[in-house]
């Protein structure tokens, strides 16, 4: 059944506890990615966005509750069985990580050295596939991440978390610091990407056009608990931080406009 | 004709296979086209022998599943059936897939990256150049920089009121100093030790072991405790200020500090260099205390010498004079130390890497000079005869 299909979960999160210290993040959270969704997260500072994002992608070890991504428990492996979790995702960190050692190429091409046995032609030709895509020129190849812009470095960290052709894609704040032409770009891209190769995007993200533009559903972390809907659910939602979120200035400009 | 693909069509492993029918070629491509299978793909079309038809079909409907390296090499064969003069009549895929195409196709036109040899007799040619150019600049900039802080340490001397930060100062001299008191006490001690062991070793076979306290007294006071001590401190110190003021400018911390309108060198350089002029000639008189103490414990111990024995034989084998050369250097050895590590911090670029590279080269400069400047020491001393 076609609709049964479309509802498979790829992340499963249940009574998910993290603390540091007496300090409560998240309290008990329940939170299901369904294959081929872009899901936002937003929150305000200090509301546990990243620490959410780290522990599904098994970075941060939670106190308590079960993350599932693919059915796998997502913690980094000694050894990495074939098809692993860590082979069918992607993260774009928030700074680019791209090693510092290598160009933007070789950065690239690392997911595709690891995982696959594409000739080095082939990957030449992806890697400038994948640049082209992001938008990025072609001397950027040659860079090195400490020559590159912020903007740039973003770009390239997107390029590299899709080079192998991942299942999900977590990006953490993808647009910030991009001007708002090329994070206009940006969310044509992702939802492109999105719509071809049904990839599932996990976006955390305060850029109220972007999620505007390119989330099925938004999860919002306020008070240690998450809520998840679509835009509209959520503006009728009375908590007032959702409020003052979506219906603030800013929220009205860019959603009503 | 099928191609040597032994997989059957109902595979889900992506197939491909070629038909002539009359003037058209038909490529007909189905299964999963996707990364994992991408090498095998990329060899599968790299044997396609191109015929002679005029005209090109591209039949991609029994395609399961595609990703961005499989549609890549679909969208690469056709531009080569294309560039090999051919007409491509038709290039179909399920629905699903042409916004995924379409990218690829218009706003992927950009030949393969170029990947940069690094290995190699020109790679390393070109190393060698760019790094006798670094050198020379190195050079200059540190001139400049010894320049400026000549200037500047005139004007903290004699207006010290107008430019010298004291609480910054003492807040280095207890770092660098008396923070440093455990580590260097100790080793000095050890120092001693070993000294009197290999020299009553040696003293021995001539009947003269008490001469071992000559060498331990004229060794470590003129030589050994400010050398060993200036080690120390150029690793301990000397990196910890090229990594405090690196970070600072990785943080554009440095860069804040202009814009406030602050002198950098005298909230950074200058007590960071000053503290160090004062503690190390401390430090290394600590050494050297502590270097007699162990050689008095191993005389003790190893020969039998009693302690006041050993103070009557110390005090007739130094001088003065003797002490007063090793202790002479300590303050030259601070200078070299606490410029090269603030040189060399401010040196940093904006990235952390820069850091750890600039910090390795700040102990290794600073060692390298102190080293250097201990043997000019010795054969400035021993031309005037000291």
């Amino acid at each position: 059944m076609a609709g049964k299909n479309e509802k498979e979960v790829v992340i499963k999160v249940r009574g998910l506890v993290n603390q540091f210290g007496s300090d409560v993040i998240h309290d008990h959270l329940d939170l299901d990615v369904y294959r081929g969704e872009v899901l936002g997260v937003v929150g305000g500072s200090g509301a546990g966005k990243s620490v959410l994002l780290r522990t599904i992608i098994g970075l941060n070890k939670a106190r308590e509750g079960t993350v599932e991504v693919f059915g796998e428990d997502p913690t980094p492996h000694r050894e990495r069985p074939e098809n692993s979790v860590q082979t069918r995702w992607g993260v774009l960190f928030q700074e680019g990580a791209l090693f510092s050692s290598q160009t933007v190429a070789e950065n690239i091409q690392v997911p595709l050295r690891e995982y696959t046995k594409m000739s080095q032609e082939l990957m030449n030709e992806v890697t400038s596939m994948k640049l082209s895509m992001v938008g990025l020129p072609e001397d950027a190849a040659r860079k090195f991440p400490s020559e590159l812009s912020g903007g740039m470095k973003k770009r390239a960290g997107l390029a590299r978390a899709l080079a192998a052709d991942p299942e999900i894609v977590f990006l953490d704040e993808p647009t910030a610091g991009l001007d708002p032409i090329s994070a206009n770009q940006f969310d044509e891209l992702v939802k492109d990407l999105q719509k071809s190769l049904n990839l599932t995007v996990f976006m955390v993200t305060h850029d109220l056009d972007t999620l505007k533009a390119t989330t099925d559903r938004i999860a919002v972390l306020v008070n240690r608990k998450i809520k998840v809907g679509t835009i509209e659910e959520l503006r009728k939602d009375p908590d007032p931080w959702i409020q003052e979120y979506f219906s603030g200035a800013r929220g009205r400009a860019a959603l009503d406009g | 004709m099928s191609i040597q693909d032994a997989d059957s069509p109902s595979d889900s492993r992506a197939w491909l296979r070629t038909e002539r029918t009359g003037r058209v070629l038909r490529l007909i491509a189905g299964g999963a086209w996707i990364v994992r299978d991408a090498a095998r793909l990329d060899k599968l079309l790299g044997d396609l022998r191109p015929d002679d038809a005029p005209e090109a079909v591209i039949d991609g409907s029994a395609v399961t599943q595609l990703d961005s390296s499989g549609g890549w090499l679909l969208v690469r064969t056709k531009r080569a059936l294309e560039k090999a003069g051919k007409r491509v009549s038709s290039f179909t895929l399920p629905e699903v897939y042409s916004p995924l195409i379409d990218t690829i196709e218009k706003e992927h036109t950009a030949p393969p990256v170029v990947m940069e040899r690094r290995h190699g007799l020109m790679p390393l040619l070109e190393r060698i150049g760019r790094s006798t150019v670094e050198t020379g600049r190195q050079g200059y900039r540190m001139l400049g920089y010894l320049g400026r802080f000549t200037i500047e340490f005139m004007e903290a001397m004699l207006l010290p009121r107008s430019n010298l930060r004291i609480a910054a100062l003492i807040h280095q001299v207890e770092e660098v100093g008396i923070n440093a008191l455990p580590i260097v006490g100790l080793l000095g001690f050890l120092i001693g030790i070993v000294m009197a062991y290999q020299g009553a070793d040696q003293l021995r076979r001539f009947g003269a072991e008490i001469f071992t306290i000559n060498l331990l007294g004229v060794g470590i006071l003129r030589e050994l405790g400010g050398l060993v001590t200036a080690i120390i401190i150029a690793g301990r110190s000397g990196s910890a200020f090229t990594a405090q003021i690196g970070t600072m400018r990785v943080n554009e911390e440095i860069d804040a500090l202009q814009t406030i309108g602050i002198n950098t060198f005298d909230v950074l350089v200058l007590p960071r260099v000053l503290g160090l002029l004062i503690a190390l000639p401390f430090l290394t008189f600590y050494a050297d205390v502590m270097a007699m103490i162990g050689g008095a414990v191993m005389c003790y111990f190893d020969l039998g010498i009693t302690i006041p024995a050993f103070m009557r034989q110390l005090h007739e084998a130094v001088s003065m004079n003797t002490f007063l050369v090793g202790i002479i250097k300590a303050p030259v050895f601070a200078i070299v130390i606490g410029l090269v590590g603030c040189f060399e911090g401010l040196q940093v670029e904006r990235n952390a890497a820069s850091v750890g590279k600039l910090t390795t080269r700040s102990v290794v400069e600073s060692v390298f000079l102190v080293i250097v400047l201990d043997a000019g020491f010795s054969i400035l001393f021993s031309i005037l005869k000291i």
